[in-house]
């Protein structure tokens, strides 16, 4: 069942459009990317899932109700750009975005503390926010984010700013939301992320949705059905061993191997290529090239543009 | 509502906190008592030279009763009260003690003429001389009358009581072409204009601080984060409130913090000055007052006392907080919606012209107001909202007609009603707004928007 359900959501400012008749459905426990290049309309669709503003035409459903503001409490909401009082205390800080949330006092103090030591930043407590690194700013924004355990979580590039180390702990506490319930709306540029964590992705170009599904089933469908091998040098053109059916992308050597990548036209098969090649080379590998989401972001906005 | 709250609570416990807020709230008062308590000061420092004080005592009580001091020389004389005048005018003496009689009454009062603020040591001087005197007198005629009716012993317990003498001295300072000012008269316009220039600072400094706290959110992307849990309108007006709370409260610090000083002051300083506070205390006293009215020999005093009674006290303290806060939350809105409209404090300049204007124009009339308190330029500028905060005030201590304070207060709020809606449709979309460069088109935009 879906958690969360856009239909034909639009939204116009005056001179242009920044979301045309949007439909997105985020499955219930799942991690949602939603992509899209700069100025595409993604934080708009953002603020109107929070009711920051409203949209133009369209509805928006929250577990099938349809969306008041009774369901905001329900959210939690990791903008991009994110910043916190400078002269405020951490801890003074983070009562008050969590009791601004809803929680009480009590409350607030209790999860604080827990997540305050889960993190192992107890410390900071007393500090003020501009002696903070902004990893360490965005540390806090994190915690205050999920502190109210809410169904639906929205990221938006929430890895921006995090050393590798940082960024390792922040996937896995992302997953682990998943696992305890959560759904997550995950926005970001970066795509090696968005292949680690997401299930299924959306992606908006010109305030419009182009592709989005499931990960896999996208991949598969924007499989290019290219292979690449590695072999030991022979004497002789690779192309010599192919007709016309096959292309050479790339081909090069290095100290003892040789290496290429080849596409088939439509209608071939794995076997078809290795046939033509196992006679004559020493293949040491063989593997299917399969498209990297960064691969299909570029070819799709690209296509987008073409049009 | 609980959500106002908390926002109202962190504005005011973080500046409450902050360094600048103590170190004002101590230097502020400082200022002002020293302001006060400096000239007093100073005015008891001799130079060496001796100083003529002519007395024209009608009473004939005082005749020798004053006795030369380091710096004072007591003149006695009969002339009338103009001739003598005159005559410390083209003498260049320095004071002319004047002691009207009165017909049903001891004498209680008199007036120092001079064209030179008398120092409070000569005021006190001549005030214990006097009071003292008096008391002897008093004494004599109960002393005589006990004798007259010696059953009356009762009276005889009162005796400290009854001849307890409170004596009136009004200054008057006198310019050179021989016209007078009443001190009291300078005391009311200082009354008017301070309260009007309080208003006038307090606008801009807090409101100062409501532009810079709302781009604060803006630039460094605080609103992002909560606005999501916050309604605009929510935040912006917990910023306007809690911000007025802070200038209240260092307000009221300020006026504590320097009648403490002041009074400290003058209890380490000198077992008798008189402060400024002293002066206005005198107004209430006088019981005699009444009869001196009626004696055509006082006719002066008389002017002088009818002018400060009329000053209605409560009038001019509920008025000020009125219109100090009223004035505050008009101009607040406007300065929050400007802070929301920009992206840095370069591109305030061209929206706060619009605001700023206004309110130099307002103590620019209120300078005049001062002088000519019933005049058609203070009367309607001391209704339109946007500066009617300072002018109505630097009219109010003069006295003006209870219903146009009443319609200026309800203009006033109309006005903060109009400027915090206008204020909050800015608000809401220039908040979120990064990049575009605002101009007033856009602004309007903005307020039009629907939803």
């Amino acid at each position: 069942m879906a958690l969360f359900v856009t239909e034909n959501v639009s939204k116009h400012y005056a001179g242009h459009t920044a979301l045309d008749k949007v439909n997105i459905e985020v499955p219930e426990q799942s991690i949602f990317g939603l992509l899209g290049p700069n100025g595409a309309g993604k934080t708009s669709l953002i603020r109107i899932i929070n009711r920051i503003i409203g949209p133009d035409e369209g509805k928006l459903y929250f577990k099938g109700e349809k969306l008041q503001q009774k369901h905001i409490y329900r959210i939690g909401y990791l903008p991009e750009e994110r910043g916190l009082y400078k002269k405020m205390r951490v801890g003074e800080h983070a009562m008050y975005l969590a009791r601004l949330k809803g929680l009480s006092k009590q409350d607030a103090t209790i999860r604080l503390k827990e997540w305050f030591d889960k993190f192992d930043i107890g410390s900071w407590w007393n500090k003020r926010v501009e002696e903070l690194s902004k990893g360490m700013q965005q540390k806090i924004q994190f915690i205050v984010c999920v502190l109210h355990e809410p169904e639906l979580l929205i990221f938006d590039e929430p890895f921006t700013g995090f050393d590798p180390i940082n960024v390792n702990i922040l996937k896995d506490e992302i997953l682990k939301l998943r696992e305890n319930g959560a759904t997550i709306i995950f926005s970001t540029h970066n795509m090696a992320s968005v292949e680690e964590l997401c299930d299924h992705i959306a992606l908006i170009d010109r305030s419009k949705k182009i592709l989005d599904g499931k990960v896999k089933e996208i991949k598969n469908q924007y499989r290019s059905n290219a292979y690449s091998i590695t072999f030991d040098h022979f004497d002789g053109l690779l192309s010599s061993l192919l007709d016309n059916r096959f292309e050479i992308i790339d081909e090069g050597e290095d100290e003892d191997r040789r290496f290429a990548n080849i596409r088939m036209t439509n209608g071939l098969e794995s076997k078809d290529l290795l046939e033509k090649l196992v006679k004559t080379l020493n293949i040491h590998s063989y593997n299917e090239i399969l498209p990297t989401m960064n691969d299909i972001f570029i070819s799709v906005v690209k296509e987008n543009e073409g049009r | 509502m609980k959500k106002i709250m908390l926002v109202i609570q962190r504005e005011y416990m973080t500046r409450v906190r902050k360094r600048s807020f103590i170190v004002m709230t101590i230097l502020g008062p400082l200022l002002m008592a020293s302001a006060f308590v400096i000239p007093m000061y100073l005015a008891t420092l001799s130079d060496g030279e001796k100083r003529v004080v002519e007395v024209l005592d009608e009473t004939g009580w005082f005749y020798e009763k004053f006795r030369d001091t380091d710096e004072y020389e007591f003149k006695y004389t009969v002339q009338d009260l103009e001739t003598a005048k005159r005559e410390l005018l083209e003498n260049d003496e320095f004071a002319l003690l004047y002691i009207p009689r009165r017909e049903l009454t001891v004498p209680s009062s008199g007036i120092l003429y001079s064209m030179r603020q008398p120092g409070v040591d000569l005021k006190s001087y001549i005030r214990n001389a006097m009071s003292k005197e008096v008391e002897i007198q008093k004494l004599r005629i109960n002393l005589d009358e006990m004798v007259l009716s010696e059953e009356d012993r009762e009276r005889a317990m009162k005796l400290p009581e009854l001849i307890r003498t409170n004596i009136e001295l009004s200054t008057m300072k006198m310019d050179d072409t021989g016209g007078e000012e009443e001190t009291f008269t300078e005391v009311m316009m200082a009354v008017s204009f301070v309260s009007g220039m309080i208003i006038y600072m307090f606008i801009f400094i807090f409101g100062a601080q409501v532009l810079r706290g709302v781009m604060e959110e803006k630039t460094n992307r605080i609103v992002e984060v909560i606005i999501s849990s916050v309604k605009p309108f929510q935040l912006m007006i917990g910023k306007i409130v809690g911000i007025a709370m802070v200038g209240l409260t260092q307000f009221l610090l300020w006026i504590i913090l320097t009648f403490s000083i002041v009074s400290v002051f003058q209890l380490a300083f000198a077992d008798q000055m008189p402060g400024p506070e002293v002066r206005m205390a005198m107004t209430q006293q006088d019981a005699g007052l009444t009869e001196a009215l009626a004696s055509g020999d006082d006719q002066q005093i008389a002017r002088v006392f009818e002018i400060i009674n009329s000053i209605q006290y409560d009038v001019i303290l509920i008025s000020f907080l009125f219109f100090f806060l009223g004035g505050y939350l008009l101009y607040a809105a406007l300065f929050a919606a400007i802070g929301s409209a920009v992206d840095s404090e370069t591109d305030t300049q061209q929206f706060m012209m619009p605001v700023t204007i206004p309110l130099f124009l307002s103590i620019i009339i209120a300078n005049i107001a001062v002088y000519e308190p019933d005049g058609q330029l203070a009367l309607w500028f001391s209704m339109i909202p946007l500066t009617s905060p300072v002018v109505m005030m630097a009219r109010i201590p003069f006295g003006v007609p209870i219903e146009q304070i009443w319609i200026s207060a309800a203009l006033l709020i109309l006005g903060f009603i109009f400027t915090t809606w206008v204020a909050a449709r800015i608000y809401r979309t220039g908040i979120l707004m990064y990049g575009k460069k605002a101009s007033y088109r856009e602004l309007w935009k903005w307020l039009t928007y629907r939803n």
